[in-house]
């Protein structure tokens, strides 16, 4: 069946290698790659605001894939995430900056840096759950923001440190349609990774202790092993971001990295739907958009007569924070498995038109 | 060595501490009888605070009268975020509904900073004396009220608690959801009751903090440093609570102390209740006077 070009009504899987392909139809595939090819030459089709709006979308989307990975598919909370992807942007700017190491290795170093302090914080991880979880990655977020104040060495204190943009043999990708192509691969790449990560041992070895870690216990699964690799992944994502963001701005600033962007993180997975790597996706479009669409709605009501009252006006980025919140009540009370389970009824209702039930 | 600084910090911290106490007193009230971990808790201070501030301000009604209207408003407020926002959360895994306090507690800081802007307001002045020496020291009027209410909630919470009716519901669905409502124990009336109790009384230490500090934004940082106070005490004990914040109250004035004598690397005051925070849950992690959480197969 695995050949057939649409889906089947029904689970036809014959084989394990068929319940675990990335791939459901050979059309999904395609799709896929055609889209992507498509994405390709959007630097040539679109709008230079959309293609900053995408590259924002990637480096976040990397940064909220890991914490899925950690919050979703493992089910232990981080309120430290946005720290994390700080400090990914800062260890490459500094390695780029004080040892001249070229940007391209730059990135993953800094990724496997923020791995090394993300499983530090992670060790209490290993015997604690739940809410004093939290709570201890809570501290890891305000300890981390301290450093960045501190550490003058490190991040360039209050006045920041600046970095090289991405270059390839003498290639500089120093615009953001050049910068696309960077983003464009990273997230690809990443995301593969994420799914196949998902389907080797580890990660099934990350759902059974979401699912219930005493029967993983029981079976074999190293709990304090799984959580500490899952904190490591994480962080790892959260670094990979972060060093994508310093590169991409060529400047990092210690204000951006607070508490707010940790929530903002959990937001994007929330309303994504915690656990799926596609849904991960739709919640960081949708976070990076909702900002926008308010600025412009405002922007609207600011031209006609009855709507350009100053209180709303002024106001506006208390108005986006607050959009924020209400977005995630919203989203738990209503749908708490966010817009991946949405899209997944919408389209098995499509499937069995008209016999829908 | 200075001293009579060291004295007066540690006294600081005293006062500090037993208004850690009192919100981490709701804090641990919320968990207990609802499982709900309360990221929101320092929204509870912030409204109320701003709430006191405008009636006084816009109104001009005497203190005691703007106090208790503000009571009265916290009262209804903690009750309808419960009934709006969390009873639905019943059931929901933790995540979500810490997720929803998080939310809560974004979106009402963002509304109050919209309404009353961000710069710090400072209240009329109540009393006549701006501090009072005792012993030597400086004691700020506003702070004596502190303790004073303070220890005022703490004894009216030990004789609600015990000698109550209503108390006596709320330890029985602490203890046990299902028996409590098997016994005919109203656990939605419960659950309602310690939001309404939690943001009354949060919104006390805020009025007096504004007091003395002003009101502003920050502070709803009283609510995230009221974590480690928590944590040490351990998250479902009431004594462990108050034993917390007084601890922490200290040690935050202890740590600025030696910052300030000795180290020099500034913010400690900020930050040393976190390094605790990591220590504790690395050694201890059910705190002082929490229960051990056993799980049986």
């Amino acid at each position: 069946m695995s050949s057939l070009t649409m889906r089947p009504c029904g689970d036809f899987r014959t084989s394990y290698k068929q319940d675990n392909t990335i791939y459901e139809t050979k059309t999904i595939r395609n799709v896929a790659i055609i889209a992507i090819a498509l994405l390709c030459c959007a630097p040539f089709l679109v709008d230079a605001y959309f293609l900053t709006l995408f590259i924002q979308i990637s480096y976040l989307g990397i940064a909220a894939l890991g914490l899925n990975i950690l919050v979703g598919y493992t089910g232990q909370i981080s309120l430290g995430h946005g720290a994390f992807f700080g400090f990914g942007a800062f260890a490459s700017a500094w390695l780029n900056m004080s040892f001249g190491i070229p940007v391209l290795l730059c990135i993953p170093i800094a990724g496997f840096l923020t791995m090394l302090v993300g499983m530090l914080f992670g060790l209490p991880a290993s015997r604690i759950k739940g809410l004093y979880l939290a709570i201890a990655t809570l501290a890891a977020q305000f300890i981390l923001e301290d450093f960045f104040a501190r550490a003058q060495w490190f991040t360039g204190g209050s006045a920041g440190s600046s970095a090289d943009p991405v270059s390839i043999f003498g290639f500089v990708f120093n615009t953001d349609r050049s910068f696309f192509y960077i983003a464009l691969f990273a997230l690809v790449f990443m995301y593969i990774w994420g799914c196949n990560l998902m389907r080797s041992r580890e990660g099934r070895a990350f759902i059974a202790v979401r699912d219930h870690y005493l029967s993983a216990e029981i079976m074999g699964i190293k709990l304090n092993k799984y959580r500490l690799l899952s904190f490591g992944v994480s962080s790892f994502y959260a670094g990979i971001g972060g060093a994508l963001y310093a590169h991409y701005l060529g400047y990092v600033s210690a204000e951006g990295f607070t508490l707010f962007m940790s929530i903002q993180f959990l937001a994007m997975i929330i309303i994504g739907g915690l656990g799926s790597i596609k849904g991960t996706l739709m919640g960081v479009v949708f976070m990076v958009f909702l900002p926008e669409v308010l600025e412009s709605g405002v922007g609207l009501m600011k031209m006609t007569d009855w709507g350009n009252i100053p209180m709303v006006v002024d106001g506006l980025a208390y108005i986006k924070e607050m959009a924020i919140g209400l977005v995630i009540i919203l989203f738990l009370i209503f749908e708490p498995e966010g817009m991946a389970h949405r899209w997944a009824q919408i389209k098995n209702y499509w499937k069995f038109y008209p016999f829908s039930y | 060595m200075n001293f009579e600084l060291l004295i007066q910090l540690i006294i600081n911290g005293l006062i500090v501490g037993l208004l850690y106490g009192v919100v981490g007193m709701c804090f641990v009230l919320v968990y207990k009888s609802t499982q709900i971990v309360n990221f929101a808790q320092g929204e509870f201070l912030l409204v109320g605070a701003w709430v006191c501030w405008s009636v006084l301000i816009y109104l001009e009604l005497p203190f005691i009268v703007g106090f208790l209207l503000t009571m009265a408003f916290m009262a209804a407020f903690g009750i309808l975020i419960q009934m709006i926002v969390l009873r639905p959360m019943i059931g929901e895994p933790i995540i979500s509904v810490i997720m929803v306090t998080i939310g809560l507690s974004i979106f009402f800081q963002a509304l109050m900073k919209w309404i009353f802007g961000v710069s710090a307001q400072s209240y009329p002045r109540v009393f006549d004396a701006q501090s009072i020496q005792i012993f030597g020291l400086n004691i700020e009027s506003a702070y004596l009220m502190s303790t004073v209410i303070a220890l005022i909630i703490m004894v009216a919470f030990y004789l609600f608690f015990k000698h109550s009716k209503y108390g006596l519901a709320m330890r029985a669905t602490a203890f046990n959801q299902q028996i409590a409502q098997s016994l005919g124990i109203s656990v939605k009336q419960v659950f309602a009751m310690s939001w309404g109790i939690a943001a009354t009384v949060s919104a006390t230490a805020g009025i007096v903090i504004g007091m003395v500090n002003g009101v502003s934004s920050s502070l709803s940082m009283m609510g995230i440093k009221v974590f480690p106070a928590v944590i040490l005490g351990g998250l479902d004990s009431i004594v462990g609570a108050i034993v917390g914040g007084l601890t922490i109250g200290v040690l935050e004035n202890l740590a600025e102390f030696f910052d300030s004598q000795y180290l020099h690397v500034g913010n400690m005051y900020d930050i040393a209740p976190f390094y605790v925070l990591l220590i504790i849950l690395w050694f201890k992690p059910y705190g002082l006077f929490g229960t051990k959480d056993i799980e049986r197969i």
